[in-house]
């Protein structure tokens, strides 16, 4: 199989880099991108990165079980730090507060969405890092309705990278503020700026995301997502 | 007991926790049996699915305490979705760990245990009565650290959903997580176990035996009695009827069918009506 980098192979490898380097402690990926990402980090450059079937087993990079992790145990570990998640998020602002509870007023929303979920938790105690599919200014506002997971100026802990279909984010700025910190192929600095509802951090010189290796692309295409499923979480 | 029987020992106004996960292992047979009751203004205690989704849904929930409602296949819960949308029920919202720290501190007898969730959150705004402490160990700064006091989540009874059971209220989880069912009820006044089966004695591994009699108060058997929720490794979810009762509850009309068929009756006609 060969071809170009497609847009969703770039943020498979944008979403497997924020795992880089973080050695033996649970990969908790939410969406298929995120997820490919996780396994794609864990078959290349983060092998001692523990991953779940999405249940209470943790699976090894064959598909084996190697160890148990019911719910009570994963709340342990989040509370340990040993853990990295990559959220998904309705809104977010510049600090990184996130919202994936409510839209609209929290007493009587327009939009009642799924709760806060763990994101409070995750957000003060261990390294969040988000993917957001559809980079826009509804997502990226001023002010998020329901704060969830926690933004630098509220507290959070270890905000890493925001993953979007566009560009990759980070918190860089002495303010730890948003960041550009690069574009995807094909993608303009102005598009990332116009599709973001706040004054975005833009350094002089922003690089261009790095595009998978061949064996990246490879595994992706052949081993992971042999059926492209990862494409239709873009469109 | 008969489910039925089980909820004639509810009584209105109560606070009731319900075991499971999101739409996994839910006692959903007691759910469908206290929507057949007279029983009203709950606040229902739960890692919330279509077990929440039912209660709403007939009007005997009048407060939600959770961190999410969710059919899992399905992201949103669609009658919890719909009841937030028109004010119909209240919201206790919680960080997950925030609940299962508030049943922790129920089930010790504690007023409360510290956690860092939920600290610079939304969740200590919506919930104002949460408070915070500070820690009395100075930490390597000098200064306590500030944490929230969860409270405890006391219930004033427990439902939970196992594969198996004995008469004198052990029960048995047989699938991978057992959740929080222990928890749920140790942190009840009262504790009803629905069952897949009735046994005379335990086949498996003793770390599957996650209720002991002292926790538990009654023990019903209720065949298929999670559906439509998994319960694994007697049976997965009902993954086609998830779907139609959630198109169902998109539509009041629709609703009401489905209600009518398959709620109407007792348990029994509840299982007869799915097989159809």
């Amino acid at each position: 199989m060969t071809g170009a980098p497609t847009r969703a192979e770039v943020c498979v490898v944008a979403c497997a880099e924020a795992w880089r380097g973080d050695g033996a402690i649970l990969a908790s990926p939410m969406g298929l991108i995120p997820s490919l990402g996780a396994r794609l980090a864990r078959l290349t450059f983060a092998p001692d990165l523990l991953l779940t079937d999405g249940e209470a087993y943790l699976l090894d990079a064959r598909g084996g079980t190697e160890g148990w992790l019911p719910y009570a145990r994963v709340f342990t570990m989040l509370a340990a730090g040993r853990r990295h998640a990559m959220m998904g998020a309705a809104q977010m602002d510049r600090f990184g507060n996130q919202n994936i509870s409510a839209i609209g007023d929290w007493k009587r929303p327009k939009a009642q969405l799924l709760g806060v979920r763990g994101a409070p938790g995750n957000t003060v105690n261990h390294p969040v890092s988000y993917w957001i599919p559809r980079h826009s200014p509804r997502v990226f506002t001023g002010r998020v309705d329901m704060v969830c997971g926690v933004g630098y100026d509220r507290g959070a802990r270890d905000l890493r990278v925001v993953v979007t279909n566009l560009a990759v984010l980070d918190f860089g700025t002495p303010e730890r503020t948003m960041r550009l910190r690069s574009v995807h192929p094909g993608v303009q600095v102005a598009d990332v700026v116009a599709a973001t509802g706040f004054p975005l951090a833009v350094p002089d010189r922003v690089p261009v995301t790095r595009p998978p290796t061949a064996a990246e692309l490879e595994l992706i295409r052949t081993r992971l997502d042999p059926a492209g499923a990862r494409e239709a979480e873009l469109s | 007991m008969t489910p039925d029987e089980v909820v004639a020992e509810l009584r209105d106004g109560m606070t009731i926790g319900i075991g499971g996960w999101g739409s996994r292992r839910k006692p959903m047979a007691l759910v469908r049996a206290i929507v057949r009751s007279p029983l009203k203004n709950l606040t229902i205690v739960s890692y919330a699915g279509p077990d929440v989704g039912l209660l709403v849904a007939s009007g005997q929930a009048e407060r939600v305490v959770t961190g999410f409602a969710s059919l899992d296949s399905i992201a949103l819960e669609p009658h919890f979705r719909r009841a937030r949308q028109d004010g119909k029920v209240e919201l206790t919202e919680l960080d997950e760990g925030m609940l299962h720290w508030g049943l922790l501190a129920a089930a010790h007898r504690l007023p409360f245990l510290p956690i860092r969730a939920g600290l610079g959150s939304g969740v200590l705004e919506v919930n104002p009565e949460l408070r915070t402490v500070r820690s009395p160990y100075g930490d390597p700064f000098g200064i306590g650290e500030e944490l929230v006091a969860m409270p405890a989540l006391r219930l004033d009874a427990a439902l939970v959903h196992m594969n198996r059971a004995d008469e004198a209220g052990n029960g048995q989880y047989l699938g991978p997580d057992p959740y929080f069912d222990d928890l749920f009820c140790l942190a009840a006044e009262r504790a009803y176990v629905s069952c897949e089966r009735i046994v005379p004695g335990f086949h498996g591994p003793p770390q599957t035996l996650l209720l002991n009699r002292a926790m538990v108060h009654a023990v019903t058997e209720t065949p298929n009695g999670a559906h439509f929720t998994s319960c694994v490794p007697d049976y997965g979810r009902d993954e086609a009827f998830q779907a139609r009762y959630a198109r169902a509850a998109a539509d009041p009309g629709a609703w009401r069918e489905f209600a009518a068929r398959y709620l109407a009756g007792d348990e029994a006609a509840y299982q007869k009506a799915v097989l159809r």
